[in-house]
């Protein structure tokens, strides 16, 4: 409860990407996240976004499921 | 879709450019297969949220076809910002995804304050995790957070951090009421979140 509420309040300590910079690249980070390739190095910024802001995660675990799904 | 082994071979997405881009009937017909395939996201992202508080069953597939209905002009308006660097499918799907969770996120807070004061701190679940805790350092540092909200961060900080990161508004919902853009939002959140790793200095865990 109490690490949860530290990492809500402090966010990500590592160099980040904004919301419209992490809409730009969700595509991209997907795939080469599905292809099973280094995701985090392709889109440097992301994985620190996805972990401090809640609704660009929710978009991106959706954008995830949703092409999986249609493999 | 077809499986797709290597993101970067995709003679699929040069037809759909093609035909989107093309005159008369290809054009309506490639039009209706897009549509087609954002009111499938958009259904997509509203399944997932099913039986979520604050949500009416019949109010959904509206909102997916508006949903669907929003993102193709988006698409379509975007046509030239699409680089290839993923398939057009997965492009396109991410615009249906995000029309249809904004839409439920301001559905679900339609009508609801926000709690955005200092008052609205989860005292309750603060001070229960820390009394909980044998840990002095940790109960220290709650504390040592509590001032640095009150005296380091601007009211508007404040209001950001308060209502986001300890309330669960989603970001875009609280910049609908701001009148200003997630972006924006997002980055007054993370200015407030870099006030406060400062303020700890040595103490972060």
């Amino acid at each position: 409860m109490t690490d949860d509420l530290l990492s809500r309040l402090l966010g990500p300590a590592d160099p980040e990407l904004g919301c419209d910079a992490c809409f730009d690249e969700l595509d991209r980070y997907v795939e080469v996240e599905l292809a099973g390739g280094d995701a985090d190095a392709a889109v440097p910024g992301m994985r620190p976004h996805l972990a401090g802001c809640p609704a660009c995660a929710e978009e991106h675990e959706s954008l995830r499921d949703l092409v999986t799904s249609q493999k | 879709m077809t499986a797709h082994p290597d993101v970067t071979d995709d003679r699929d997405s040069e037809a759909w450019l093609a035909a989107l881009r093309a005159d008369g009937l290809e054009r309506d017909r490639a039009i209706a297969r897009l549509h087609a395939l954002l009111l499938r996201a958009a259904r997509f992202e509203v399944a997932r949220r099913r039986g979520a508080p604050h949500l009416r069953e019949a109010d959904l597939d509206d909102l997916a076809v508006q949903s669907a209905d929003d993102a193709l002009v988006a698409v379509l308006a975007k046509l030239d910002d699409f680089r290839g660097d993923s398939r057009f499918t997965t492009w396109a799907y991410k615009f249906a995804l995000l029309e249809a969770a904004v839409k439920l996120r301001r559905r679900a807070w339609h009508a609801r304050e926000l709690p955005t004061a200092p008052s609205d701190w989860p005292e309750t679940a603060a001070g229960s995790a820390a009394a909980a805790s044998d840990d002095a350092a940790r109960r220290e540092l709650l504390a040592t957070i509590r001032d640095a909200i009150a005296e380091e961060l601007t009211s508007h900080q404040r209001e950001v951090l308060v209502a986001v990161a300890l309330n669960d508004v989603p970001i875009d919902v609280l910049s609908e009421r701001m009148g200003t853009t997630r972006g924006a939002l997002y980055k007054t959140l993370h200015d407030a979140r870099r006030k406060l790793r400062r303020a700890l200095g040595g103490e972060l865990p």
